[in-house]
């Protein structure tokens, strides 16, 4: 499969709906308050937060009077304008090595996967690759990313469970150093971000990268759910707080769910999406493409 | 902060704008049902959903009942709030056991919900109920499942039978078998996480579903899903008429709103809640519970329900004899630190007090502090745990060394500690007053 058409099959589910909706009010409702108070409930029911949703429906309004617009195909472009700007507000990422990533996020969201993947896809950019298993907390975690170091064929560096995650993260980056590895990837234990002393763990991972390897690039990346609804706003804001974060890997999209979201994330905690993963296969992953994403939605 | 407001503080705030207006005209109840509305989607309870419930509740809020009233929020809130019991299920379900052992009990789910670590939790509670119960493996597909299922497993004493990366079916069938010949009263297979669109994967569980006719049927929902937990729901549903939903990662702070929306799209009970990420966190579902739990009005009922069985009666006869005759001793003063460790510690206690509407944060509250106590009284010899009154400066020393703390701490916890025993002396009179 090509470079997009995987992105685009993944989210022939997701604009199924939103397109269904959107066609639906197109062919029923003039252009009136009428009409923006069900494009804004759409987008909300499209998991975009209500205050991105009020702000988008905002603005189109205002364009679509100030221009005398009474073209609801007009109305489409604009709201494809105003998604992909929303979706542009935060530089893309872009990694230099020597590198270190750290993955964190909620439990379930599929940080684990998600690293196997982003490991294969380096290796085929012909990087050295290593991992770090600091989630010594979750049962046979470990185990599972050991797993997918063997499918991308690289090193994983593990401690047995219920080890200090940062104690796995300080002899993963010396690892890293010795061998002068490329991208070093820190899988973290799920956590809550509601959890302080969770959160405390995590920062404790972060000031080890940063005192023992202050010359590698440091990346944290979150993984979402594309089917956590508007809580994902709360995950990426306290993540963000407490250990600040580079972007945003947007999983599961496979499914039908929406992930609508990411609008909101980008737009008012301006955090870039980076990736988003498509399947449990080791290929399933693909670089995020903002204006692809949109007109993935609309096609 | 609009952005973290619970859905009960928004209804709180439309409601409070609601009094200053007093009596309530068509317009006002369709403009506050507006925001109602918005504040369920905010919460994630989805789009259709939420139209339905607005429809049903303005359909009694704008007749006479609200009219006649004197005081229309109090109506509001009450119709909002029998509503929300309605759309969760009128009653709190108990798992169905087989007329012919073993009771089968098939977990589902997308991936990432928490069945695994949910498998762990159920085994654990049928145990406590003297209950023998089988984990099967039956996802054969995430790398090292089986392997954390056996590690969880072992952790709550519960046998585990698995065949590798056999096929699902089969090993369904083998270890319904297998309880059988070995005397295990229940069965829970773990099978893999999958997409609803996933034909393949989810044909597989209709013929689990056929080969083993589970009692139970029992889908996962992560607490904290979107809109998108209608058509997850809806599907497995469908696929294989479940016959109980769980509630997962709901010690986070999202609005849940997806519990309305499966409950009303399914019309199937909740019958646990997943509330940490230890294997004791479980607790069952009660519809009332949690409506007034979205309307800000705690969870005391739970609360004493999980007292009762941190501590055990007998503890709780001898504790009472104790403060009858006034013998109240640093010892017991630990016995009833562990109980609240087993009650979810400090913050679950907290968070099930009504009122509390504060982000609970666990650093504020200070778990540490209590280990720090207990460490202590560890360190005291039994004579000094019954009579803290010798404790002079020398042994203080030697505990503060033994326990890593220091003088001030000790002298700190006795003031506490004689705190707590006039405190105890004043209610041990008082009926109320229970463990």
């Amino acid at each position: 499969m090509g470079f997009f058409s995987k992105i685009k099959e993944a989210l022939k589910k997701t604009k199924n709906s939103l397109a269904a909706k959107l066609t639906d009010l197109f062919s029923k409702n003039k252009l009136g308050d009428e009409f923006y108070e069900e494009l804004e409930e759409i987008l909300i029911s499209s998991d975009v937060s209500v205050r991105t949703a009020e702000d988008i429906v905002e603005e189109i309004k205002e364009r679509a009077i100030g221009e005398r617009c009474r073209d609801k195909e007009y109305v489409i472009a604009l709201l494809k304008e105003a998604l992909y700007d929303k979706l542009t507000i935060a530089d893309p990422l872009e990694i230099e090595t020597p590198a270190v990533l750290m993955i964190v996020g909620v439990n379930g969201v599929g940080k684990t996967t998600t690293i196997g993947k982003l490991a294969n896809l380096f290796v085929k950019d012909d990087l050295t690759v290593t991992l770090a298993a600091a989630d010594t907390f979750r049962a046979a975690a470990s185990e599972q990313l050991a797993v997918w170091g063997e499918r991308a064929k690289v090193r994983v560096v593990k401690h047995a469970e219920g080890a200090d995650p940062s104690a796995v993260v300080y002899d993963a980056v010396n690892s890293a150093k010795a061998k002068e590895t490329d991208i070093l990837i820190i899988d973290t234990a799920g956590r809550l971000h509601v959890k302080a002393n969770l959160m405390e763990e995590l920062k404790k991972m972060d000031r080890v990268v940063n005192r023992e390897y202050p010359e590698a690039n440091f990346y944290k990346l979150i993984v979402l759910d594309a089917s956590t609804g508007q809580n994902a706003y709360n995950q990426v804001a306290a993540f963000k707080d407490d250990v600040g974060l580079d972007g945003i890997i947007l999983t599961k999209l496979d499914g039908t769910a929406k992930g609508g979201f990411v609008v909101s994330l980008c737009g008012e905690l301006e955090v870039p999406v980076c990736y988003v993963g498509t399947g449990e296969k080791l290929d399933d992953i693909e670089v995020f493409d903002a204006e692809e994403f949109v007109e993935g939605l609309f096609e | 902060m609009a952005q973290f407001a619970s859905l009960s503080e928004k209804l709180n705030h439309i409601f409070s704008k609601l009094t200053k207006r007093g009596r309530l005209t068509e317009l006002e109840i369709k403009t506050a049902m507006r925001e109602v509305r918005i504040a369920l989607l905010e919460a994630d309870v989805n789009l259709k959903v939420a139209k339905d419930f607005i429809n049903k509740v303005s359909e009694k809020a704008v007749g006479q009942e609200i009219l006649k009233s004197l005081n229309p929020t109090q109506q509001v809130i009450k119709i909002v709030n029998e509503e929300l019991i309605a759309l969760m299920g009128s009653a709190n379900s108990k798992l169905e056991v087989a007329s012919k052992p073993p009771t089968i009990i098939m977990m589902c789910g997308l991936q990432g919900a928490g069945k695994t670590t949910f498998c762990g939790k159920l085994a654990m509670h049928l145990k406590k109920q003297g209950k023998k119960p089988l984990l099967v493996a039956c996802d054969v597909y995430r790398p090292a499942a089986i392997t954390q299922l056996k590690v969880v497993g072992e952790k709550v004493g519960a046998e585990v039978f698995e065949k590798g990366q056999g096929n699902p079916v089969k090993i369904a069938r083998e270890g319904v078998k297998h309880a059988q010949s070995y005397g295990f009263d229940t069965v829970i297979i773990d099978t893999a996480g999958r997409l609803q669109i996933d034909e393949d994967l989810m044909r597989e569980l209709e013929d689990i579903k056929k080969e083993v006719s589970p009692t139970e049927i029992l889908l996962t929902v992560d607490a904290m899903t979107g809109q998108i937990a209608v058509d997850v729901a809806d599907t497995f549903n469908k696929r294989l008429e479940v016959t109980g939903l769980i509630l997962t990662k709901l010690d986070g702070d999202t609005r849940g709103g997806a519990t309305l929306s499966i409950r009303a799209v399914t019309g199937k009970p909740v019958k646990f809640c997943g509330t940490g990420e230890k294997l004791g966190d479980i607790e069952p579902f009660y519809p009332d519970r949690m409506a007034s739990r979205i309307l800000g009005m705690g969870d005391v009922l739970t609360l004493i329900e999980k007292a009762e069985s941190a501590i055990s009666e007998e503890q709780a006869k001898k504790m009472e004899k104790k403060f009858r005759e006034n013998a109240f001793t640093l010892e017991d003063y630990l016995v009833q630190f562990d109980a609240m460790k087993k009650m979810g510690g400090l913050k679950g206690v907290l968070a099930m007090m009504p009122g509390n509407k504060m982000k609970i944060n666990e650093a504020d509250i200070d778990e540490s502090r209590v280990e720090r106590v207990k460490a202590i009284i560890r360190s005291m010899t039994p004579k000094e745990r019954r009579d803290p009154g010798i404790l002079n400066y020398s042994r203080k020393n030697r505990i503060a060394a033994g326990s890593g703390t220091s003088v001030q701490e000790i002298n700190k916890l006795l003031k506490q500690f004689e705190q707590t025993k006039q405190m105890m002396k004043q209610m041990k009179n008082n009926k109320m007053f229970r463990f």
